[in-house]
């Protein structure tokens, strides 16, 4: 049996984009395989799973419980981890927050591999292949799989939700309690704004900010983008204490692939780089004209950025009010 | 309080990537090797905890071969009490055989706290912590912050997409460090001159056989070259038409 199961992130009661996303992986792995694409989830009462049906699922196992209305790492892992070991070839889930917390759990206890932060997975020669990047997106590793299960976290915004209308039978089964740490509250961040991971648009700023007060520009050109953006920042300027951890793109931060990536004032460091360079387009704002984030950038403005950025943001409000 | 500390020696962050000649590794001359930076968070909260409580043994645990006894020096250096080689003469492409090494050397071993970096900036799989953690059966929180011990009990926040969860858990547990969790100390002369007379104990070990096996390794596709659009904020509108036009991302 060649079946795929799919792990479905939710929040406050509805799948993540990032459901879908690893749902149309999964869909694309299994018919690859000959197989089905089954999906599990956990959370509160009332949990609507109906997208996974139009979205490639051929059975959705649903486990409702106020208890794990939150991450809860124990439950979620004992809860999967049992239906898991029911001869599924590949479990497949995102690589956010959850995903990258629960995937290494699940492996060590179904005792398989584990790819993390896929960017493909194919079949190759009756082999599960999986190809991830290494040295944050320096180099892509390939890798065969050769054991008889495998887990994969698939990085988020890579692979595209597909139509793909399917049973999607769904069949409650019961929340394993596993005990383990017990995730009491979320506290929700200082600026309510998209995460720098999720925002299909980053306004990110460097040194060449100058101060931490400069970052209103920025908050003002992701704002005028209306919802949609979030504020970026380099390594420098976290390290400076400017801006939140939570905000840092590049190798000891996070990796980003928006749409669309504008550095502002960063010089462009390998480790930098690293983090955004699979954004769909990126924009470089730099007063140098010689500094290496240009050599990235599809396009670029060479300027003081207290002048360009003010009127780009002119520029996207007039067209967006257009 | 008897705290261990998982480690890994990687390339630098700065370091250029340059794969290997026979196409199956990256070269490694030239290139500085580092304490992974999420595992000196890491090293540095046991420190802190120790002082805090008082007293007891900061173990530092390390899979490797011979130069990564260097990388557990460092770490001597900084304060840890002692530090244990796993030898091994390649590094599995997948963590799973690691994790197990270092579960098999931990079981037992009396600890109150096992840290770990959350991932190591080389292949990052985010993995060997939280995977030590279920083949010990002890609870975990990954990716934490912000750390807060006492009575045998933790209190740990981590980071998610547009939040913080806040995570309790009883000791024993197994945490691993995110940026943000401290400020690592730098090792004084002092403390480089006392690493080099603490314990060091190299155990060669076989790893249990990996589910992954090596394919390919490649660049990633280069980016095709861009162009500037102009200077100062005059280029803004033409900048907003090629965004508009060429690329239709507004």
């Amino acid at each position: 049996m060649a079946n795929v199961l799919v792990v479905l992130e939710q929040r406050d009661g509805t799948l993540k984009r990032v459901a879908l996303e690893a749902l149309a992986a999964g869909r694309a792995l299994a018919d690859h395989l000959g197989g089905e694409v089954h999906a599990i989830a956990l959370g509160p009462p009332g949990l609507s799973v109906e997208a996974a049906g139009a979205h490639g699922a051929d059975k959705v196992f649903v486990a409702t419980d106020e208890a794990v209305r939150l991450y809860q790492s124990g439950p979620y892992a004992a809860t999967i981890a049992a239906k898991a070991k029911e001869a599924y070839t590949a479990v497949l889930l995102g690589a956010t927050a959850l995903g990258k917390d629960l995937a290494p759990r699940l492996a060590a206890r179904l005792v398989c591999p584990l790819a993390s932060d896929a960017t493909e997975v194919a079949v190759e020669g009756g082999a599960l292949v999986v190809q991830r990047p290494i040295f944050a997106g320096k180099a892509n590793l390939r890798l065969r799989v050769t054991a008889a299960q495998v887990v994969v976290s698939l990085r988020p915004n890579n692979f595209r939700p597909v139509e793909a209308a399917r049973a999607g039978a769904v069949e409650s089964i019961a929340v394993v309690d596993a005990g383990g740490a017990r995730t009491t509250s979320v506290k929700a961040p200082e600026h309510a704004t998209v995460d720098v991971a999720e925002a299909a648009i980053v306004v990110a700023g460097g040194r060449g900010l100058k101060d931490a007060e400069h970052f209103a520009i920025l908050d003002d050109l992701a704002a005028a983008f209306g919802g949609q953006a979030a504020v970026g920042a380099s390594r420098a300027v976290v390290d400076a204490g400017w801006r939140a951890h939570a905000e840092q793109v590049g190798q000891t931060g996070k990796t980003v692939s928006p749409n669309l990536y504008i550095a502002v004032g960063i010089s462009g460091a390998i480790q930098h780089l690293a983090g955004m360079r699979t954004a769909k387009v990126i924009v470089a704002i730099n007063k140098d004209k010689d500094a290496p984030i240009f050599k990235a950038a599809d396009y670029g403005i060479v300027g003081d950025l207290f002048e360009v950025v003010p009127r780009l943001t002119e520029e996207v409000r007039r067209i967006r009010s257009a | 309080m008897k705290i261990a500390v998982c480690i890994k020696r990687v390339p630098d962050t700065e370091a250029r990537v340059k794969i290997a000649a026979n196409g199956a590794a990256i070269d490694e001359s030239g290139v500085k090797f580092i304490l992974n930076p999420y595992d000196e968070f890491a090293v540095e909260e046991a420190l802190r905890l120790k002082e805090k409580m008082g007293g007891g043994e900061v173990v530092v645990v390390t899979v490797g071969g011979d130069v990564s006894q260097e990388t557990i020096r460092t770490a001597l250096a900084m304060g840890a009490d002692r530090g244990v080689l796993l030898k091994v003469d390649a590094m599995p492409l997948d963590p799973v055989p690691v994790a197990r090494a270092l579960a098999d050397e931990l079981r037992g071993g009396g600890f109150d706290l096992i840290l770990c970096g959350k991932q190591a900036v080389d292949d990052s799989s985010h993995a060997v912590g939280l995977m030590v953690a279920e083949l010990l059966e002890l609870p975990a929180v990954g990716a934490v912050a912000k750390l807060e011990i006492a009575d045998g009990k933790g209190v740990a926040e981590r980071e998610i997409e547009g939040g913080v969860e806040v995570v309790e858990f009883t000791l024993p547990a197994v945490v691993t460090a995110d940026k943000g969790l401290n400020e690592p100390r730098y090792p004084a002369l002092k403390g480089i001159m006392a690493a080099k007379k603490k314990p060091l104990d190299t155990k060669p070990i076989t790893l249990a056989a990996p589910g992954l096996e090596f394919a390919a390794l490649a660049y990633p596709p280069e980016r095709q070259a861009g162009r500037i659009v102009g200077e100062g904020a005059e280029a803004v509108p033409a900048l907003i038409e090629a965004l508009r036009t060429e690329a239709k991302v507004l």
